[in-house]
């Protein structure tokens, strides 16, 4: 599974990313989690609103910082 | 509020915390007074009409006034900004006139969720799906400038009459400052790079149901009030100072009507002063009581909320320097017309 995060170094972005790692780790899944800072490849992905969580290419959550347990239920979700 | 914490974190009590939650914020609230008064002269026993007495009988007065003020509030827009999104608010704005464009920019700027630090994505998505640069602007001055902290600090501190008048002012700057620079046509001082990126795809809007829109207001409170309630402190500490110890009318002579010149320069000042609306709102009320006009608190203000140091920094990025200069006189410009305005109406 390969995580993204992005996000251009904000603080919800840096919260976003601890989260993710903390699930990660809780799950004990196999995962990759990278950080995007780069704007014009966050644009690619059509949000408007950072920090956000990619999952595999696919955008799952933006604009927020969710709690571990949602993202430990998004990213077990099929 | 730490008392509440257990009640919000078990699971099934939350869907109905609200209802429960209610009735004890009123009780506490309508309180406030009687509470402050107790404490500060039976229990902790301090002399009335003493500088230090006033003064932490208006600190332990506001203070839990305006943060369970902000709590409720934060949590009502909470809810009602997961029906506003800056995509639906693009959507919105695509097509729309140079007028009724920068009207409807302002507007929403209000409600849509906005954090500067996504100040960037928003700029380009909006360019990118051919927005007018006047119109983009409107909603960069507007979302910042008018937002929940500052409504609630107002009405909490000055009534609501003020909270009404610093909503109207700051639509109607909004709206004339993107409306002049969408007339200047500056589009050639917008960093070249913003006109080559390519937005993709915008992902589904998710489903809510009325549950998740009720934690999305928890959440939210738990994020704003916890990141704002130290300024609240410190903003109100600093105004009880100055209401216990600072004389009457001390600062009519600088910052009264009779000296004209406190607008612009308040203005200047406020631009690379930095605070929250929860920082610079207690000490302004200060301000007031102690002889400042109106207007010219109003304008400090808003130059201090609605023009900050940090925020032309990130806007660097997309903007080139005679833009972000263009764009400070131009909403400077207004802001100080307005102090102008309410020094002679009041």
């Amino acid at each position: 599974m390969e995580i993204k995060i992005l996000g251009t170094g904000c603080s919800n972005c840096r919260n976003l990313e601890k989260a993710t790692r903390e699930a990660v780790a809780e799950l004990n899944i196999e995962a990759t989690v990278v950080k995007e800072e780069d704007i014009t490849k966050i644009m690619g992905y059509g949000i408007m609103r950072t920090p956000a969580l990619v999952v595999d290419e696919k955008v799952l959550l933006y604009g927020r910082v969710p709690s571990v347990k949602e993202i430990k239920e998004l990213l077990t979700k099929p | 509020m730490d008392n509440r914490k257990p009640l919000i974190n078990i699971g099934n009590v939350r869907k109905y915390a609200p209802v429960l939650l209610l009735p004890l914020w009123v009780i506490l609230y309508y309180n406030l007074s009687w509470f402050s008064n107790e404490l500060v002269l039976n229990i902790l026993g301090m002399p009335a009409g003493k500088h230090f007495t006033e003064a932490m009988r208006f600190f332990i007065f506001e203070v839990p006034k305006v943060l369970l003020l902000l709590t409720l509030i934060i949590f009502i827009v909470g809810i009602i900004r997961t029906y506003f999104s800056p995509e639906r608010t693009r959507k919105a704005l695509e097509g729309k006139s140079l007028f009724t464009g920068n009207v409807m920019a302002a507007s929403l700027g209000i409600v849509t969720p906005f954090c500067s630090c996504s100040a960037i994505p928003l700029f380009l998505g909006f360019i990118e799906s051919g927005i007018p640069l006047g119109v983009t602007f409107s909603f960069l001055i507007a979302a910042p400038m008018i937002n929940e902290v500052a409504i609630v600090l107002l009405f909490g501190l000055f009534g609501w009459k003020t909270a009404l008048i610093y909503v109207v002012t700051g639509l109607i700057i909004a709206i004339s400052a993107g409306w002049v620079i969408g007339k200047l046509h500056l589009e050639k001082w917008v960093e070249d790079w913003v006109y080559t990126v390519k937005t993709g795809q915008h992902p589904e809007d998710e489903k809510l149901s009325l549950h998740d829109r009720v934690n999305r207001g928890f959440e939210a409170v738990k994020e704003i009030v916890g990141k704002v309630w130290i300024y609240i402190l410190i903003g109100i500490g600093v105004g009880a100072g100055v209401h216990g110890y600072v004389p009457e009318d001390f600062l009519a002579a600088f910052m009264g009507k009779s000296a004209w010149y406190s607008v612009p320069l308040s203005v200047l000042i406020g631009i690379p002063l930095y605070s929250n609306a929860a920082g610079i709102i207690p000490i302004v009320s200060a301000l007031i009581e102690k002889g400042a006009a109106l207007g010219t608190a109003l304008a400090f203000m808003m130059s201090v909320i609605g023009l900050s140091l940090p925020e032309m920094i990130i806007l660097r990025k997309v903007l080139k320097l005679p833009l972000i200069f263009t764009f400070i006189g131009v909403v400077g410009t207004g802001i100080i017309l307005v102090g102008f305005l309410f020094n002679f109406i009041f």
